[in-house]
């Protein structure tokens, strides 16, 4: 673990608080000069921070529209459009938090799969890994039911859909969706129940973040070598350096982010969400949206039971392994530092890896689409053929390749490597 | 930077293909119009929305409601107080109740949304051989390429059916809705209306000018959208280049070599 480094500020009064609440410290220690960080981070080592502060984002834009908005099926898409038209600047701030939670999205799709290019997730980071990845899946559970409360088509449909996948638990399935729904229908009871929990997780996000962060100052940040740290050459303090760096990052992030915010505010949402829901309607296709749309390609993609040929005997029907399986998405990627026996980290001496890794953001481009088209046609092969291969990369080729794979001989040193000979 | 590179592309294509998967909609792909309102400088055209107004009002209203839409929103399409007013007061509305508990109505007020044609639902299907005529306050944005569509539709009215296809009684041939069956019958004709600023009412330019209208409408925050973006970019723009120059220089030592922990 990294040395705890503690602050003392010269001004009496600060100094004074410091003994006894060393704010200072904690911050120097998280993201201060006394947190040495590898030399040689890229700008795949931004999209930690930018999600942090899409989080910070979608937390105050939350509050306001919470201010404004009425959690009742009977007002609740009128309020939103009241937010839009009549409330001063609500239009900039429901557009920021609708295309917020997108641009959280993306970001942490970038440091996801930034874990998985340098094998991020290998010892001693393991449990770093597993808890940002609980705040995915709680990111996952507050983005679904924050795409709830408009309560336009989409909302009530995409609730339909979603909430009766639980109905395919053995047993208790039927019980765990009449509490999902406080009732025997999608109602008024599931959107104030969706509208308290949205509330609510984005604060356990802010719980877990911050073990997250703890994590990572015990194990400190990889790096694009994937090597250890050998001696304080290898390190420069975190700020002024990566301070100044996340912030360029931050801002052409945000100049994108604004892009989308002032010009194409409706781009990433669904039309269909303007229509008030209509429990009568069904639209033509519910669609989630589209940072879910990989995991419901993997959903659909299972439509047969799983029994004994030649005769009825059924022990998993198509419904139930549709859940299990997309679940089972992201719960493998829990078990994935052990699912990977490669002993280097870094893809950039894994050459075989380095093609794998792409097939899967290929793999993963192709579950997107599927996810997006009517379950007809050719989508249904290439989405059991995407969640075919999306199990195989995990199961069967991160365990062999590691052994296997001639992996290219490592740099000695960090600073060797991105240094030039002392003259 | 390759990684940066790749990652980008990545993104990028995954975006857009998600959005193209999210397009797929039925009907006929709309026509597409040049609108004064696209685009990062796009405004509404004044004289088309007010024209647009007029249209809605002599036309759509007769079976259509608007009801996010007050009078007052019209000074946004340069009405001024006075003509607001008088547009109001030419509608009735129920006020409260008098003081022996009996409704009572009232003309409108500027803070009044515009009165539904029909007392509910019901009463419209009822007027409308079964079907319902929605609500227009949100429709441009409730319809895959909105602006278009609406406007296709107004306009893209066959007179007869394909031979073969099974035209329900009571339902018009129109290729652009989805079924191509619509129960409304075509709305606007040549001439119908006379434009109060001189502008020839074909049927054509009423479609354009009630669009304008009804994506104002939709989005009456678009033109204050657009002109507070320009700033933003401008200013995250300064800011980044700043950053990136801040950067560059405080990074200078790293590049060079310099051991921050030399004991």
């Amino acid at each position: 673990m990294a040395e705890w480094e503690s602050v003392k500020p010269e001004n009496k009064a600060l100094s004074w608080f410091e003994e006894r609440l060393p704010v200072l410290s904690l911050m120097n220690n998280v993201m201060g000069p006394g947190t040495p960080t590898p030399r040689n981070l890229n700008y795949a080592w931004n999209f930690g921070s930018l999600a942090g502060l899409m989080l910070v984002i979608q937390i105050i834009s939350g509050i306001v529209l919470a201010m404004h908005y009425a959690a009742n099926t009977g007002i609740a898409f009128d309020s939103v459009e009241r937010i839009m038209r009549d409330v001063n600047y609500g239009w900039l701030i429901r557009y920021m938090h609708a295309n917020g939670a997108s641009f959280f999205f993306i970001a942490v799709y970038i440091h996801i799969f930034r874990g998985l290019y340098y094998g991020s997730y290998k010892a001693p980071r393991e449990v770093l890994w597993m808890l940002g990845l609980v705040i995915f899946l709680l990111m996952m559970a507050t983005a679904f039911m924050g795409y709830v409360l408009p309560w336009g088509q989409m909302s009530f449909w995409g609730a339909t859909v979603i909430t009766n996948l639980f109905s395919a638990v053995p047993v208790v399935g039927d019980s765990i969706v009449t509490l999902l729904w406080g009732g025997f229908s999608v109602d008024n009871p599931t959107l104030n129940r969706f509208f308290s929990l949205h509330y609510l997780l984005p604060f356990v996000i802010t719980g877990v973040v911050i073990l997250h962060l703890w994590a990572k100052k015990v194990s400190d940040s990889g790096n694009p070598l994937g090597i250890e740290v050998k001696s304080s050459a290898d390190q420069i303090p975190f700020h002024p350096y990566y301070t100044i760096k996340d912030a360029f990052g931050a801002g052409v992030f945000f100049l994108l982010f604004a892009a989308f915010v002032f010009y194409m505010p409706n781009t990433l949402g669904h039309p269909d969400n303007y229509i008030p829901a209509d429990p009568l309607v069904t639209p033509d296709s519910i669609v989630p949206e589209w940072y879910f749309l990989p995991f419901y390609a993997i959903l659909r993609s299972i439509t047969f039971d799983i029994g004994i040929p030649g005769t009825d005997i059924i022990f998993i029907d198509a419904k139930l392994l549709g859940v299990i399986a997309m679940f089972s998405a992201i719960i493998v990627l829990f078990f994935l530092p052990w699912l990977d026996t490669s002993k280097v980290r870094s893809t950039k001496f894994r050459p075989m890896y380095f093609w794998f890794f792409w097939i899967l953001v290929a793999d993963m481009a192709l579950l997107t689409v599927v996810g997006g088209k009517k379950p007809e046609g050719i989508w249904p092969l290439l989405g059991l053929i995407g969640t075919f291969y999306y199990f195989a990369h995990f199961l069967v080729v991160l365990p062999l390749l590691g052994k296997i794979e001639k992996t290219l001989p490592l740099p000695e040193s960090i600073s060797n490597s991105v240094l030039k000979p002392a003259e | 930077m390759k990684m940066i590179k790749n990652i980008t592309v990545a993104l990028t294509v995954g975006v857009a293909v998600s959005i193209s998967a999210m397009a797929a909609g039925a009907g006929k792909h709309p026509l597409q119009v040049e609108w004064s309102f696209d685009g990062p400088f796009g405004k509404f055209d004044r004289a088309s929305a007010q024209r647009g107004w007029q249209v809605y009002k002599q036309v759509c209203a007769a079976c259509h409601s608007l009801k996010y839409f007050r009078f007052r929103n019209l000074a946004e399409i340069g009405y001024d107080e006075d003509m607001i007013k008088a547009f109001a007061a030419e509608y009735e509305v129920a006020g409260d109740v008098d003081d022996f508990g009996d409704p009572t109505t009232r003309n409108a007020l500027p803070q009044d949304v515009f009165p539904s044609p029909f007392a509910n639902d019901n009463a419209a299907r009822a007027s409308n051989g079964g079907a319902l005529p929605p609500d227009l306050s949100l429709m441009v944005k409730a319809r895959h390429d909105g602006a278009n569509y609406v406007y296709s539709l107004l306009t893209g009215y066959e007179d007869s059916a394909p031979a073969g296809f099974d035209l329900t009684d009571g339902k018009y041939y129109n290729e652009y809705f989805k079924g191509a069956q619509i129960s409304m019958a075509p709305p606007l004709f040549a001439g119908s209306i006379d434009y109060e600023d001189g502008t020839e009412a074909s049927a054509d330019q009423m479609a354009k000018d009630v669009v304008m209208f009804l994506t104002y409408v939709s989005e009456p925050s678009l033109e204050k959208r657009h002109q507070m973006g320009i700033k933003v970019l401008l200013f995250l723009l300064m800011l980044t280049i700043l950053l990136y120059m801040s950067m560059k220089k405080i990074w200078k030592p790293v590049k060079e070599g310099k051991n921050f922990y030399e004991d």
